[in-house]
């Protein structure tokens, strides 16, 4: 029955993706029509690629077409545009929550997508978990030492105080993602009562006003990772909030960074489908394939990030050591405090004009 | 009678002189037809897309409200003022630098004036990335210029010389240059030397000449140099965003940040109206400054 109902899918599907992608006429004459698949630049993409992307479509057979500068408002803007090219779109979790509100994803098929295996929560209704990360402080191992060793900072108190760590500080830039959170924990907030004070107004604005005290002394907002990279390896600022990652990746090629997952926050990305992706059934299925585990597996050997599929730490063949600079260890996570989506879902947009006003002062 | 006759052949001539004209203009009507059309398909369209998104409220229906913000937040009227300072001041660097070095071309043998036109035009046609991120490698505290200046001497602890206001008016004014040099240069070609020399004759000290003739006759060069450099210095993104460091916000770049993180196309139109209406009059104002100065100095 199926092979008889298949040519006719496919038919209907040809019409579809013909009626749907004026731009893209050519792809429904494909058999397999390459599915386009959006990441990010600099360290974090290159991985993806290496473990990922590249494996995975030589497995399955299914085309891909890499794209850079993923964004979920770019893909919103395809969505109400109704010219929606990607397929497949790397995002943050609270970016995706964000998006999925304003209706641009597509559900995820978890028919296909198969999550029995996968760390609970890393995966919603509308993302898929790719890697779990953690938003860390970092700093010049030259001029504060190495993490652990005696002197060398171990909270935001720390991140904050400019007469015991003299020197400049980064920090992120016109976004409030993994920004306010620090800010509650270095004034003296409990890492548990973080979400519960951030959800009044008085609470932000205490978050903010903590920020705006340290606003003399940071000297760069940054705006990616790659960014965070490049400070770090120019020793252009002393200490940095953002992804491990990021810092490992600019350790191996030299540059004098450390950091701690102590009062990091932990958060994951994944991948989202703008809805009327053109090759929505293809896209779900190499969906399903990068997020099983034996892919996972390579990814940190490429990016200290952790896989989502817990099967994937049995299958690695990574060090021990490796495994445990991951921040999804169990060593790890206690230190950690989890980003709460709900939270994001919620007061993004309250926190993100707050964040804004202060940003242009 | 004779004189009616007279009319009437004029009137013939006239007939045909119209007919010819009217058809001229048809012909030269079609030959612009693409570019009209090519105006209205890149320009027209997309602008009152623009206005209309700016209306258009989170709910999808008309509405005010993304202006209204633009009230209630402080931080939208200190971006406009962070942009018109920058603006200012890159575009007086560039009258500082670019007066001087226009005035220096412009007295050079032609030939001698076109090698060095080529040093003010190469970096001119350089990615404008690029140039903007070496001048972040050689401004940054440990770039280049602060380990030269620290090991001859001249400081001690790197200069804080970029991810501020500092670098970005280096980097704009850097960028800008060729927009106010050019036109200026060629006011300043047309200057007739003789002019001077005519000064001198009467008695005039080269100060005198310069200020009394020569400024005055370079002055339509340099408000139109001033005014391109200005008003493209109001919509700049890439400069004062790699070297702002995040801490120069301008129109630009809120508007960035808005579409990026909170998806609001409607106050990120809002912003882009505010904008091209200032951009606009401040256009218009200097058109009739400019009759003005024609009215003031191009009587001789």
């Amino acid at each position: 029955m199926s092979h008889i109902s298949k040519p006719a899918h496919r038919v209907r599907s040809i019409i579809l993706a013909t009626g749907l992608a004026s731009a893209t006429f050519a792809t429904g004459i494909a058999s397999a029509e390459p599915v386009t698949v959006v990441s990010w630049g600099g360290s974090y993409g290159a991985a993806q690629d290496a473990a990922l992307f590249n494996d995975a479509s030589k497995n399955s057979g299914i085309d891909i077409i890499r794209e850079s500068g993923a964004s979920m408002s770019k893909t919103c803007l395809q969505v109400e545009s109704g010219s929606v090219t990607w397929d497949l779109v790397v995002t943050g979790s609270g970016g995706s929550a964000s998006a999925a509100e304003k209706g641009c994803l597509e559900k995820i098929d978890y028919s296909v997508v198969d999550v029995s295996d996968f760390i609970p929560g890393m995966y919603t209704d509308y993302c898929v978990g790719t890697d779990v990360f953690a938003t860390v402080m970092a700093w010049n191992t030259d001029k504060y030492g190495q993490p652990g060793s005696a002197g060398a900072p171990k909270t935001w108190a720390d991140f904050w105080d400019v007469k015991k760590f003299p020197g400049t500080r980064a920090y992120r830039a016109n976004n409030v993602d993994g920004a306010l959170e620090p800010a509650l924990m270095a004034d003296g907030v409990p890492p548990e009562k973080v979400y519960e004070v951030l959800s009044t107004k008085e609470g932000k604005m205490r978050a903010i006003n903590k920020i705006r005290e340290l606003k003399p002394h940071i000297a760069v907002f940054w705006g990616s990772g790659a960014q965070q990279a490049q400070l770090m390896k120019d020793a252009e600022v002393d200490m940095i909030t953002g992804w491990n990652g990021r810092f490992d990746n600019a350790k191996k090629d030299g540059a004098k960074v450390g950091y701690t997952f102590n009062q990091a926050m932990y958060d994951f990305d994944c991948m989202a489908m703008p809805k009327g992706a053109p090759n929505k059934a293809t896209a779900m299925k190499f969906l399903a394939e990068i997020s099983k585990p034996e892919y996972q597996a390579n990814l940190p050997f490429h990016i200290t990030y952790g896989p989502t599929n817990k099967k994937a730490y049995e299958m690695t063949t990574a060090s021990k050591e490796l495994i445990e600079s991951l921040p999804s260890h169990p060593n790890n996570v206690p230190m950690m405090l989890p980003i709460d989506l709900a939270w994001y879902a919620k007061h993004r947009t309250e926190a993100l004009e707050m964040y804004m006003e202060l940003m242009s002062e | 009678m004779s004189a009616s006759t007279a009319s009437k052949t004029e009137g013939i001539n006239e007939k045909l002189l119209r007919i010819q004209g009217i058809r001229e203009q048809r012909l030269l009507l079609s030959l612009a037809t693409p570019a009209v059309l090519a105006i209205v398909a890149i320009i027209v369209i997309p602008v009152g897309w623009l206005f209309y998104l700016s209306f258009t409220g989170s709910n999808g229906h008309l509405s005010l409200e993304n202006y209204q913000r633009m009230i209630e937040y402080k931080s939208y009227a200190r971006v406009f003022v962070t942009t018109f300072q920058v603006s200012i001041l890159t575009t007086l660097i560039c009258i500082l630098i670019g007066y001087p070095l226009a005035y220096f071309l412009a007295m050079l043998p032609q030939r001698l004036a076109g090698f060095f036109m080529l040093a003010v035009l190469l970096p001119f046609w350089t990615s404008l990335l690029v140039r903007t991120y070496a001048w972040l490698v050689l401004l940054q505290k440990n770039g280049i210029l602060n380990d030269f200046a620290m090991s001859v001497g001249l400081w001690d602890t790197p200069v804080k010389l970029v991810h501020n206001l500092t670098g970005t008016l280096i980097g704009m004014a850097h960028i800008m240059l060729p927009f106010l040099v050019l036109p200026l240069y060629g006011s300043m070609r047309k200057i007739q030397r003789d002019l001077m020399h005519a000064a001198a004759n009467l008695g005039a000290s080269p100060v005198q000449s310069f200020w009394k003739i020569y400024f005055p006759l370079s002055m339509s060069g340099m408000v139109a140099g001033s005014l391109i450099v200005f008003v493209l210095c109001l919509g700049f993104y890439v400069t004062p965003a790699v070297l702002g460091g995040g801490r120069v916000v301008m129109v630009a770049t809120q508007i960035t940040a808005i579409l990026e993180n909170q998806y609001n196309w409607g106050a990120a139109s809002a912003l882009g109206v505010v904008l091209l209406i200032a951009t606009l009059v401040i256009l218009y104002a200097a058109t009739k400054l400019m009759k003005l100065d024609a009215a003031l100095f191009g009587k001789h």
